[in-house]
């Protein structure tokens, strides 16, 4: 009888998370797909968002969010790869045991402070020193490329610990140098828990909202440059949600379903590569 | 001329001795049995010679040559080539059978497609294993047997033309088939290559090692012609080791 009440309870627990992520999908598709299909898909996609005057065009965000991903990918991946090989293979065990906390803490500092430093510091020496405005792309990048560092650190760093010794001590005894066992042995022996670092730091970086919004410049227009201001998809739901009414909220629901559907296709992913080995 | 010649050899980890003044000329063409208990330094030996003790803070003493030159003063990765090591367990890398073959020529130089299909026949035929692998060269090296597995380490380093050959206690995990064929193996090509086989099976060494060394918390207590040293080895110790009194 103990047993079967233990039972139930925890089995409700366990399912209150899968509750309050089905409840989360239904809301943001109820609220939102209608809208895509009052405007129309062509009007959807193109670069025109007047919500107000009934324009819901989120190209552009989607260019800026994907712009800002794939520079954030650009500089934090191989920041993060070579960190994760330095940790791994060419560090002492008391420089891993320190710097690699050292890096996890990165991920609890709280966004807002990433903008903050962004603003201050980053900003100002690219307007100075590079040219446009400040607020970018590139910036941005910046900023996410650091954010996403302990994502990318840890679970490369991980995948590449459990690489069997084997594989070091044989390929070492083959006369390989300790670069090309890196190269051509551990990193394809690590290949799919680098992959989901790489895509888990994507989610991230699509997803991050607060430091983006203060240094991405929030133009809406499809950027030239990277030294141009953009504005993603996440900037626009947290800037124009307080004071939206009708089709304007609907439209930012959208803007969540596209968004949501991004984030599932890159977990979809990435739970594949992951299991294939 | 000896292959290579260890002239006061010592090594230690830390605090702990591993080989204690080691003086032995491993004879070219040979197989050089090595017995003795674990940690008697047998091991050691071998990874000193290959220099992967490198990899663990060891300090190293003394001297050892290659054909008269010192191996210490030879690029890591040009002794590695010409002094090729297998270990107990078989360190196939991730990969089909035929890249784990073709890795380590690769290193060192550039081939062309057909050489290397040449060199994987080589050296899979000479490790007796190409009959049972021939049909599935790209698949994963893992799948294959713990024997052939083992096979396909030596195989790795005859593709690499080396000139001495050791081994850590390589058919530990086989059983008596794989070992009897790895046996076959070494006493096929010993006209050709060096052997230096450590072995914790004093049966093993009698029956392939035309010379036998035995150690004893890293030193060693002698050396000695096959035949002598198992019917009539000049130090107790080694009668006792052999004869099963101790170890």
């Amino acid at each position: 009888m103990k047993d079967k009440i233990a039972r139930w309870t925890l089995l409700v627990i366990a399912f209150s998370a899968v509750l309050a992520l089905l409840l989360i999908t239904f809301f943001i598709f109820q609220q939102g797909v209608p809208l895509i299909f009052k405007a129309g898909l062509k009007n959807f996609f193109s670069t025109q968002w007047s919500p107000t005057h009934g324009k819901f065009g989120i190209s552009s965000m989607i260019v800026g969010s994907l712009m800002v991903t794939f520079g954030a990918l650009l500089i934090g991946v191989p920041l993060g790869l070579s960190c994760a090989i330095f940790l791994t293979e060419f560090s002492s065990k008391t420089l891993q045991k320190n710097l690699k906390p050292v890096i996890e803490l990165l991920a609890g500092i709280p966004s807002v402070v990433y903008g903050f430093i962004g603003i201050i510091v980053l900003v100002p020496f690219i307007r100075e020193h590079i040219g446009g405005p400040g607020f970018s792309v590139l910036a941005s990048s910046i900023i996410l490329g650091i954010m996403i560092l302990p994502t990318i650190v840890s679970i490369s760093y991980d995948s590449l610990l459990v690489v069997p010794g084997t594989y070091r001590a044989g390929s070492l005894a083959l006369g390989a140098t300790k670069w090309q066992t890196v190269t051509m042995v551990l990193i394809p022996a690590a290949r799919s828990g680098i992959i989901t670092s790489i895509i888990l730091g994507m989610g991230r970086a699509v997803g991050e909202t607060m430091a983006v919004i203060m240094i991405a410049g929030n133009a809406l227009k499809i950027p030239h440059s990277i030294l141009d201001p953009v504005r993603t998809i996440t900037s626009t739901i947290a800037l124009e949600l307080s004071y939206s009414v009708g089709d304007h909220r609907m439209a930012l629901f959208a803007c969540g379903t596209i968004l949501f559907i991004i984030i599932i296709i890159l977990n979809i992913i990435a739970t594949k590569l992951t299991r294939r080995t | 001329m000896a292959k290579i010649s260890i002239k006061n050899l010592n090594v230690f980890y830390k605090n702990i001795q591993a080989l204690k003044n080691i003086n032995l000329d491993v004879e070219t063409n040979e197989i050089l049995g090595i017995i003795g208990p674990s940690n008697s330094g047998k091991s050691s030996l071998l990874q000193v010679i290959n220099r992967l003790s490198e990899m663990n803070n060891s300090k190293v003493t003394g001297e050892i040559l290659l054909d008269n030159e010192s191996i210490f003063s030879l690029p890591i990765n040009s002794l590695r080539k010409r002094v090729g090591l297998i270990f107990a367990t078989p360190t196939v890398l991730p990969g089909s059978i035929y890249k784990n073959v073709t890795y380590g020529p690769k290193l060192h130089k550039k081939f062309k497609k057909s050489e290397l299909d040449e060199l994987v026949y080589f050296a899979l035929n000479t490790a007796d294993l190409w009959n049972e692998v021939k049909d599935r060269l790209q698949e994963s090296a893992s799948k294959l047997s713990g024997g052939q597995q083992q096979r396909l380490c030596i195989a790795r380093i005859l593709a690499l033309k080396p000139e001495v050959i050791m081994m850590d206690e390589p058919c530990s995990g086989l059983d008596p088939i794989s070992t009897a064929k790895i046996e076959s193996t070494m006493v096929s090509l010993k006209d050709k290559y060096t052997f230096i086989l450590v072995t914790n099976n004093t049966k093993q060494a009698a029956r392939v090692s035309s010379r036998v060394a035995f150690f004893l918390s890293g030193e060693m207590i002698e050396i000695d012609k096959t035949e002598k040293m198992f019917t009539n080895p000049k130090d107790k110790r080694t009668n006792d080791y052999i004869s099963g009194r101790f170890g």
